[in-house]
């Protein structure tokens, strides 16, 4: 029987709007070292330092590492789209990209969260170990490969080679999946509404049981989808028969 | 690692800043790639005029110089007495850029072999890298920014241009082992990644005649889409059988004078983004070389998915 997170999501903090007092950050004028700098709270020459205030960082042009390494409780929108693994490794910052977002978005991100308004491509929420990853609206190839126990919703559909790995945590993918779904899948429960192109070895789909219906519904409303039906759903996770080597199972792996 | 960039432009307005656009989306990929760039640019009325056929080399294929170390005057002379009716040529820094007219009758095929023939007469080790009747091909070891100073490529006109940005894993850092791949007339082919059975079909095609410029993987997928189109495939059903042959991590750009296409391996690792308006359709290895391109706020972006061919014609 799988054993359900205990966790719980702060739906607040989750797309938290800014408010007018908000400092505005121009990556066209501040070097990027600069801005993750004082998003970190550091002291950067030239600029007055980041206190607890909102943050909207202007002109991303599709930075790499973009508000990546956060380590403190702040609201931080960005304007437009970024590039590699951007808000990777947050912790406890609420981060909002108002755009389109490269590869490993949110990579080994360990609380707080992270939104894409636009599209994901590769690796998003790779090895993250928890926090909630929203993406509203396709993510790419590989979307929580590895994934240690974060949250991941998807509005629209993700690509092949999903959860590959994927060792704890929750994936929702509110359209399709595309080949290879949760290959070599450990202990995450995928959620997904559409089809699924083919699952991996040893993922299978399970029965939804009343606490999967109500972690679902708690995760859709957590990222704004709480008017999904939960039984549109179906569950995927591992069969377990590939856990231990077994020279039954050599042709599966 | 490797940078891709191109840029197809639907809006005769916009011929005039290819190179300007080009050079911006290419200097934006040099760090995914600085021992050496290339490009290939198509319509260009200084490299391949209307009404020429044009045929690109590298004097020194082994040189590393930002210059070609032979005079544009000197060579035009040469390349006339070898043809025996008159060659242009266009210095591009590390590449030289040789046109003649074509005749009206033959539609510049066979004015192209000419050109071509003088060309490898007149200097036996030079590299040719590209020809044919629109597409001026430079190519050169160096830091991208630097090697678009060289080309001039800032100032070049045309309604197509691809561009790649090296970081060499697979052969030699020379002019030979640049990319584009301008194997077949018109013809070119950008390629971020790897082919693992490269070997082997380089093996097969050798069988059938068919002759290798560099021990470099992209060459033998540019010299097989050539091969194919050769025998009458169109771009699509080539870069299908390039798909089902073909081994390893790719991202590809595929261009001829009237056609750009992009397609991506299974695995899809490699990365690509796609960007399209009304004006142009323009792919790179990622959206910060797309930043400075004209309504690219408004465009529609998407990553092309795996094993599917997207192509584009004029």
């Amino acid at each position: 029987m799988d054993a359900l997170s205990t966790e719980t999501i702060d739906s607040e903090t989750v797309g938290t709007e800014t408010v007018g007092t908000a400092r505005e950050l121009d990556l066209a004028t501040t070097p990027l070292r600069s801005l993750n700098g004082l998003l970190h709270g550091r002291e950067v020459e030239g600029h007055a330092p980041l206190a607890d205030e909102p943050v909207v960082i202007r002109n991303p042009r599709g930075a790499h590492s973009v508000a990546a390494g956060l380590d403190r409780p702040l609201q931080v929108t960005i304007d437009g789209h970024v590039g590699y693994y951007a808000a990777g490794m947050n912790q406890r910052a609420d981060v909002v990209i108002e755009g389109n977002a490269g590869v490993g978005v949110a990579e080994n991100m360990m609380s707080g969260s992270v939104v894409v308004k636009g599209n994901a491509s590769q690796s998003a929420g790779a090895t993250a170990h928890g926090g909630l990853l929203v993406v509203e609206g396709d993510a790419a190839a590989r979307c929580g490969i590895s994934m240690k126990g974060v949250d991941i919703v998807v509005g629209g559909s993700i690509g092949h080679m999903s959860a590959f790995m994927a060792q704890a945590g929750r994936l929702v993918v509110r359209g399709d999946a595309g080949e290879a779904l949760g290959d070599s899948i450990y202990e995450a429960r995928l959620y997904v509404r559409g089809t699924v192109a083919s699952l991996g070895a040893d993922c299978v789909s399970k029965e939804m049981r009343a606490e999967h219906l109500e972690e679902l519904a708690t995760l859709l409303k957590a990222a704004g989808f709480e008017d999904d039906d939960p039984a549109s759903y179906t569950r995927y996770g591992s069969a377990r028969s590939l856990y231990h080597f077994h020279v039954d199972n050599a042709s599966a792996y | 690692m490797c940078g891709i960039v191109g840029l197809h432009l639907r809006n005769p307005e916009l011929y005039p800043r290819l190179g300007e656009l080009l050079t911006g989306m290419l200097c934006e990929m040099q760090d995914r790639g600085a021992d050496s760039a290339g490009v290939a640019v198509y319509g260009d009325p200084r490299w391949s005029p209307a009404g020429s056929v044009a045929v690109s080399f590298v004097p020194d294929a082994a040189s590393t110089a930002l210059t070609s170390g032979t005079s544009a005057h000197e060579a035009a002379a040469t390349l006339t007495a070898a043809l025996g009716s008159p060659v242009e040529v266009v210095d591009a820094g590390p590449t030289l850029v040789a046109h003649a007219v074509a005749s009206p009758t033959t539609a510049g095929a066979s004015d192209v072999v000419a050109l071509r023939a003088a060309v490898v007469a007149s200097y036996p080790e030079a590299l040719v890298t590209g020809f044919g009747d629109d597409v001026a091909v430079l190519k050169g070891v160096g830091h991208p920014r630097d090697l678009a100073t060289a080309f001039g490529l800032e100032q070049a006109q045309g309604w197509q241009g691809v561009g790649h940005t090296r970081m060499a894993t697979e052969s030699a850092v020379t002019a030979g082992g640049c990319h584009p791949y301008a194997v077949g007339p018109d013809q070119c082919l950008v390629h971020n990644g790897s082919f693992s059975n490269h070997a082997s079909i380089r093996r097969d095609l050798r069988a059938k005649g068919v002759a290798f410029d560099s021990e470099n993987d992209t060459e033998v997928g540019a010299r097989f889409v050539a091969d194919r189109l050769e025998a009458g495939y169109d771009v699509e059903t080539a870069l299908k059988e390039l798909l089902v042959t073909f081994d390893g991590f790719y991202t590809l750009l595929v261009s001829n004078s009237r056609s750009f296409a992009v397609v991506r391996d299974a695995i899809a690792c490699k990365p690509a983004i796609i960007a399209e308006t009304d004006d142009w359709v323009a792919m790179a290895s990622e959206y910060r070389a797309l930043v400075g391109l004209p309504g690219v706020a408004a465009a529609r972006i998407y990553e092309p998915e795996p094993e599917r061919i997207y192509a584009w014609t004029r």
